[in-house]
């Protein structure tokens, strides 16, 4: 357990003394806080009569019964933005992770910190927890200046309509968290495969698109969240997550990582 | 303390090193020497138990190499051809991460003794980025030390350090085999090999010579002695070469070059014979080889 926080806290110390993987761990949740709540500022005018009669039953479904049209328009397009929320937790780590071993390999430090006695187990562990909490934690903070906003800008009703939905909950503190693990564990794979960190970070954002995917699902309306597929995403995740780990571990060849680097 | 027993190791088709049979005491300092691509760094790597052997064994401190990789890389301590330091962490932060990884129980005193034996407390919490090429050797050598281990593997510590800062590395690692502790150290310095080395291996793939300095030159060179004159001639040549232990013996610049087995036993009889002759010497020395021609002799022949 020791090795792991020393790996954490190397990693924290070392990658956050970097000002451009710094920069774009802070830009993309501020980025995702700004869009939401951008555009609940620009639509805060919008009154009944822009809307149509009868609201999609997707977003009924969203709403208790004694509200509004207007206010259960508000708290659909409030939860829009659930989906948003994951896009932080999948990409940050992304950098943080593509980083961690490629980056060691680039700076020759790979060599020594391999000659510790540290298992494989422990070093990964412990690179995939330093990659993994920062974007859980952006992703907490956009959410709260997110909910600020919905309050300030919407409305009282609806905000606590929004975010006293468990699915919420699940999906910003289960999912969220999650969804950061997998992009590390994937990242931290490609990162033992490849010798630039920019390689690694590219190959590593193909695990965006899913999410992409269902997000303009979403939109389009070919896909509903409710608290169901959220906690079925929880519950896959938990298992990908796992089976990742595993192989990112199988796959830290130290061998090969030591003799192809050049 | 270091035994391997017909170690290899292929990377596909290619050999990188190939039955490898060597035997290192408690103490001795163990020079590999060997052109680029001769498998010093991947030997050391197998002995580190970094990379698996393809096959044959080594023990390393009493642990055997890809069965107790873990307990080996506890006991060794190991400086990269690279310094491979975190940059933009202070000299002090790098050490701590280290002595956490080796399991140093007294890390602060560790590292704060390792840093002033080093000469680098004053600096320790500068990032690793601004030190010299020297400072960034020191420190990766305290990093192999902070552990106390036994068994040290250096793989070119002075390389690509200027004089200076190489005169101090190589102060710095006789001091520590003076401590009693096993280095093996992988050099191209033939010059550092000659000094701080007990015995040296001439690695080209295969292992082609071990010894000791002295005895390296001596196996592969016949032993010359020049003679200086005021004056040398052919007839005073020709009488030397006539003397039976003599192999060979030719006048070269007032010089007499004379090819013998035991010098010690006979330049007393070859000095009254040039006296005798009416000679005037001036002095007598050793022709001795460098480790370079040595080492160029068997590199070339291997």
């Amino acid at each position: 357990m020791q090795k792991i926080k020393t790996i954490i806290r190397k990693e924290w110390a070392d990658v956050f003394g970097n000002r451009l993987v710094l920069l774009t761990v802070l830009f993309i949740p501020l980025v995702f806080t700004v869009i939401p709540v951008g555009l609940l500022f620009l639509t805060r005018g919008a009154s009944a009569t822009d809307l149509p009669s009868e609201l999609p039953a997707q977003a009924r479904h969203l709403c208790p019964e004694s509200a509004t049209i207007m206010e259960c328009f508000q708290i659909y397009v409030l939860n829009q933005f659930m989906l948003l929320f994951m896009f932080t937790p999948l990409i940050v780590p992304v950098t943080l992770a593509a980083y961690s071993i490629v980056g060691e390999k680039a700076t020759h430090s790979l060599e020594p910190l391999l000659a510790t006695p540290i298992t494989t187990f422990e070093l990964l562990m412990g690179k995939n927890l330093a990659a993994a909490v920062p974007a859980p934690v952006g992703t907490w903070f956009s959410v709260v200046v997110y909910a600020l906003g919905a309050r300030l800008l919407v409305g009282k009703a609806q905000a606590i309509a929004v975010f006293s939905e468990p699915m919420w909950w699940i999906a910003v503190f289960v999912v969220g968290p999650l969804l950061s693990v997998l992009s590390t564990n994937f990242s931290l794979m490609v990162s033992s495969r490849v010798n630039e960190p920019h390689v690694a970070e590219q190959l590593s954002a193909v695990v965006i698109l899913p999410l992409l995917v269902l997000f303009f699902a979403q939109v389009a309306g070919l896909v509903i969240l409710n608290r169901s597929l959220i906690l079925l995403l929880a519950v896959t995740l938990v298992a990908v997550d796992a089976l990742l780990f595993y192989l990112a571990v199988r796959l830290f060849q130290r061998e090969t990582i030591l003799t192809r680097w050049r | 303390m270091i035994h391997t027993e017909n170690l290899t190791k292929k990377f596909g088709d290619v050999v990188a090193v190939e039955d490898l049979n060597l035997e290192v005491c408690e103490g001795e300092v163990f020079g590999f020497l060997g052109p680029n691509g001769a498998g010093k760094t991947t030997t050391l790597r197998m002995l580190t138990g970094l990379i698996a052997p393809t096959h044959g064994t080594a023990v390393v401190n009493g642990y055997r190499v890809g069965q107790d990789d873990m307990n080996i890389r506890r006991s060794v301590g190991i400086l990269t051809e690279t310094p491979g330091l975190y940059e933009r962490l202070s000299a002090e932060h790098n050490l701590r991460i280290y002595a956490s990884l080796y399991e140093v129980e007294d890390i602060a005193g560790q590292v704060e003794k390792y840093l002033r034996m080093l000469g680098l407390w004053e600096r320790r919490h500068e990032a690793a980025a601004k030190f010299s090429k020297g400072m960034k050797q020191k420190l990766a050598m305290a990093r192999a030390l902070l552990h106390e281990p036994r068994v040290l593997f250096l793989d070119e510590p002075t390389a690509s350090l200027d004089p200076e800062a190489a005169h101090l590395v190589r102060e710095f690692i006789a001091g520590l085999s003076q401590e009693g502790r096993t280095i093996l150290l992988c050099t191209h310095n033939l010059d550092e090999a000659d000094r701080l080395c007990d015995r040296i291996g001439v690695l080209k793939t295969r292992l082609l010579m071990v010894d000791t300095p002295d005895r390296l030159r001596s196996n592969l060179f016949e032993r010359k002695v020049v003679f200086h004159l005021r004056q040398a001639d052919a007839a005073l040549a020709e009488a030397v070469a006539g003397l039976p232990f003599v192999q060979d013996c030719t006048a070269v610049d007032n010089k007499l070059l004379v090819t013998l087995d035991d010098p010690e036993m006979h330049n007393p009889e070859i000095i009254r014979m040039l006296v005798g002759l009416g000679a005037d010497l001036q002095f007598v020395g050793e022709l001795r080889r460098s480790l370079e021609d040595v080492y160029l002799h068997l590199v070339k022949e291997g």
